[in-house]
């Protein structure tokens, strides 16, 4: 109680000062505020931002675990590759381990912290500076970014890419709420872009690959988008369950199909994300890759087209591998950026699948796609949502025209009124 | 011809308090009041002087824009008190109440001979006509306009609010006198919305179109029966009078006396013994608050429902429109972790660690708590699922609050009224005041095109 008291005097005492806006975000961290209702409804319902963002945060919590454990695992396993024993991946067997968890905690967690230090410091900054409370916006952006990183990203540059993602892709709009971009898709891009070396080949996505290559310990791990793109698919060793289950290279969070999908039916059961952009978006997915199935089994192109690799893979396989499923998952559901009308959801989802599968195929430099489709249709959805209310405005407006008021049957005295009256 | 409408989308707020269908005659209030708040955009001339005699049914001010609109007192007595606010604003009328009671009588209109003119002349000048209200803009009507139709809704689905079946019975000569009366002033019809399934009295009423309807809140609200029913357009006007005033009406035009006496549902989770009283427009609510008792230290009382009502004290005043009045516990408290343990007590119209949706019937101790802090428009597609019109409510309150006055036409303005965006302000994770922005929205609209 008197932790309370304490509290709610110091909050009494710094009221308008310029800290105010950080301490009450440590504040109500602890305790919901004693706020009550001024103006409207004078009860109100429980869900506030706080608990929303958190519901999100609690769907990424089994990816960032299994994620860390994969880090050691891949490491382990490339290892073990580089010197000629190929590893089976079962889950207590070889893949929970104390091993595993220590090394992929010693390379994950850093870029958790990292980012969620950096991002927080400038939301309180901004907030500090423009007096306004501290959103939760970042509570979600700081988890997920460094779970579609990979794992040896340099923590300076990690550090600048979320400061770069916060500023221009959020608070130069007027903070959370109000940004065009998804945050943590900005500071991918901007990391992609910017140490393009760091984000793409065949030794990044396997912890010490990079400080190791050239070396005679040298190992490797290139994700599976990355043998399709190189026509390497037949040197693969994974099966559909590694997959699904996760047992291969990739960013921090985006491998394991069958959490993710448990964190988004998780999502989809607490109405916090949204179903229909999820399944739009697996729909475009699947079309796409069946789409080029069907140009692979047509004939059209051979075995020597680059493209070969991508556009035979199996159209279902598009949604297990990459970070598709997670990008459907996580980041094309944030509502601020967004379809926010529920029919343009259908085709904001649809094309985000549709265009990553497309991405991903045509443009072997960018296996991931899933970045670029969802940072495309977040510049359209505010156009999708133009024409979705705009379908709505004419409807409104056709039944002006057609609408004429009916006199009352065998009541003359009606009309009289309203011709002396209108 | 009766029609049904069935609402699907909504949310009924089960809440702890409900009236106990007995009625109690309320100890008489020595000072009655007119909070000149419960008449938007109104601006008041004042009639007669601080300290005049005046008898119950007598104008105390008109509208300065429509002179002929009179405001009576609900009582005989003396204008004790006029209550001004910032700028010389009138804010309350207070009348001391004589002990016995003077009436002005007008001459009674018969319903169904009377013209549309005399009527109209009669609400004017008896000071009924404030009863009806307008939409688009949800004040009170413009009597030069003739509207399309007339809504009223005689089913209640707001948490709490009064049982209509209940208070008004007895009253059905009254109310088919006012729905008789009021039919002469539109050309087209009177539409009466009434509970599907129930015995309402309004269910046998001659010239008035029966519309059954049924779902959760806010399938009451007469802006949801209006869009189901017959939607407004652009250049349309149609008015809307509460149920509960229509016995008010009733018998002036029956006996020519403006009588301001309503059956009051005393509600809320603070309220020892929630019940029915008689009263009358103006009491000070102490007279029948405390002879039901309250159980906490710490409460707010609040003129009409949790949703729609405005905040008052025990030695307030029950306000023109309301027949309802709420007592809540106030939620000045922190709440530790509020934010993320798993809550049992609190309605949620999501299911992130809350279990309402468990027990959709199961009644709850809501406080006024505003369960977090205001922020930006954040979660998308949740207002949808609870506001049946054909609207898009996330896009035309953002229409309201950058003030884009065609988006706010073309989106449907005219069509709603603060009310209608209760429930969404209710559920409303980024705790924004919806009713406020709307209500801004329709003012600037009602000033820049009228």
């Amino acid at each position: 109680m008197s932790l309370k008291n304490n509290l709610h005097n110091l909050k009494e005492k710094y009221k308008g000062k310029k800290m105010a806006p950080a301490f009450n975000a440590i504040h109500t961290f602890l305790y919901a505020p004693n706020e009550t209702t001024h103006s409207g409804s004078h009860v109100r319902a429980v869900d506030d931002l706080k608990r929303t963002m958190n519901t999100v945060i609690m769907a990424l919590v089994p990816v960032l675990i299994f994620g860390i454990f994969n880090a050691g695992y891949q490491h382990y396993a490339a290892v073990d590759a580089a010197n000629g024993v190929v590893r089976q991946a079962s889950l207590f067997g070889n893949f929970l381990t104390w091993e595993n968890f220590i090394m992929g905690a010693w390379t994950v967690l850093p870029l958790v912290i990292v980012s969620y230090a950096v991002g927080l410091a400038v939301e309180f900054l901004f907030a500090v500076i423009k007096g306004h409370e501290v959103e939760e916006g970042y509570l979600v952006t700081g988890m997920l970014v460094p779970l579609i990183v990979p794992i040896d990203t340099p923590l300076w540059m990690l550090a600048v890419a979320v400061v770069f993602g916060v500023v221009i892709g959020k608070e130069v709009f007027g903070g959370t709420g109000m940004n065009i971009l998804n945050p943590a898709l900005t500071i991918r891009a901007f990391l992609f872009f910017a140490y393009p070396t760091w984000m793409s080949g065949d030794k990044v996505w396997v912890h010490q690959a990079v400080d190791l290559a050239g070396g005679p310990d040298a190992i490797s791990g290139e994700t599976i988008l990355g043998y399709l793109a190189q026509g390497k698919g037949a040197e693969m060793s994974y099966s559909v369950a590694d997959m699904f289950f996760g047992f291969i290279p990739g960013s921090v969070g985006e491998t394991s199909t069958i959490l993710i999908l448990l964190g988004g039916l998780f999502l989809i059961y607490s109405k916090i994300a949204s179903w229909r952009i999820m399944l739009s978006a697996v729909l475009g997915a699947l079309v796409m890759g069946l789409i080029f199935n069907g140009v692979v089994d047509a004939g059209w192109i051979t075995e020597t087209s680059k493209f070969y690799g991508l556009m035979s893979f199996a159209f279902w396989q598009h949604l297990i591998v990459g970070g598709l499923a997670f990008g459907i998952v996580y980041m094309a559901t944030d509502p601020v950026t967004g379809a926010q009308t529920n029919k343009g959801k259908w085709f904001y989802g649809f094309f985000i699948g549709f265009i990553s599968v497309l991405i991903r195929v045509f443009n072997p430099a960018y296996p991931e796609g899933v970045f670029l489709a969802i940072l495309l249709m977040n510049v359209f959805a505010p156009t999708i949502d133009h024409y979705v209310v705009r379908g709505n405005i004419n409807k409104r407006l056709k039944r002006a025209k057609n609408a004429t008021i009916l006199p009352r049957d065998g009541e003359g005295k009606a009309q009289e009124l309203k011709a002396e009256t209108v | 011809m009766s029609k049904d409408i069935r609402i699907k989308k909504g949310l009924n707020i089960n809440l702890i308090g409900d009236a106990e269908k007995t009625t109690s005659k309320a100890v008489l209030s020595n000072v009655y009041a007119i909070n000149l708040q419960d008449f938007h955009g109104i601006t008041p001339k004042l009639i007669v002087k601080q300290g005049a005699e005046v008898k119950a049914g007598e104008p105390l001010f008109y509208n300065k824009n429509v002179e002929d609109m009179l405001f009576v007192s609900p009582v005989s007595g003396e204008l004790i008190e006029v209550v001004r606010g910032a700028r010389r604003r009138i804010l309350t009328l207070k009348i001391l109440a004589d002990k016995s009671q003077e009436f002005v009588s007008h001459a009674p209109l018969s319903p169904k001979s009377a013209k549309a003119e005399e009527v109209k002349a009669l609400l004017l000048k008896s000071g009924c006509w404030p009863f009806i209200k307008q939409r688009p803009y949800d004040i009170i009507a413009n009597p030069s306009v003739t509207p399309k139709s007339i809504f009223i809704s005689a089913y209640v689905t707001s948490p709490m609010a009064a049982d209509l079946d209940y208070a008004l019975k007895g009253k059905e000569n009254e109310i088919q006198a006012a729905i008789t009366a009021l039919g002469k002033l539109t050309p087209g019809k009177v539409h009466v919305s009434i509970g599907k399934g129930g015995q309402s009295i309004f269910s046998k009423m001659e010239g008035a179109e029966i519309h059954k309807v049924s779902g959760p809140h806010p399938a009451g609200l007469v802006g949801t029966q209006i869009n189901k029913i017959d939607p407004i357009n652009k250049g349309e006007v149609v008015w809307t009078i509460a149920a509960q005033d229509l016995v008010i009406i009733g018998e002036l035009l029956l006996t020519g006396r403006y009588n301001p006496e309503r059956v009051v549902a005393l509600v809320g989770s603070s309220v020892k013994t929630p019940k029915y009283y008689t009263t009358k427009i103006g009491s000070e609510i102490a007279t029948f608050l405390y002879a039901s008792g309250v159980n906490t230290e710490n409460f707010r009382v609040i003129n009409g429902d949790v949703l729609t009502g405005s905040k008052t004290k025990p030695d307030g005043y029950l306000g023109y429109y309301n027949n309802t009045v709420s007592v809540i516990p106030e939620g000045d408290d922190y709440e530790f972790f509020g934010w993320n343990k798993p809550v049992f007590n609190k309605i949620s119209s999501t299911r992130a660690l809350t279990f309402s949706w468990l027990q959709p019937n199961k009644k709850y101790d809501l406080d006024t708590n505003t369960n977090g802090e205001h922020r930006a428009f954040v979660v998308t597609g949740l207002y949808e699922e609870v506001f049946p019109m054909d609207i898009y409510p996330l896009q035309l309150l953002k229409a309201c609050m950058v003030k884009d006055l065609d988006e706010m036409e073309q989106l449907g303005l005219y069509e709603v009224a603060p009310e209608d965006f209760s429930l969404t302000e209710f559920i409303c994770i980024s705790k924004q005041p919806h009713q406020q922005i709307i209500r801004e929205g329709l003012d600037l609209l009602y000033k820049e095109i009228g």
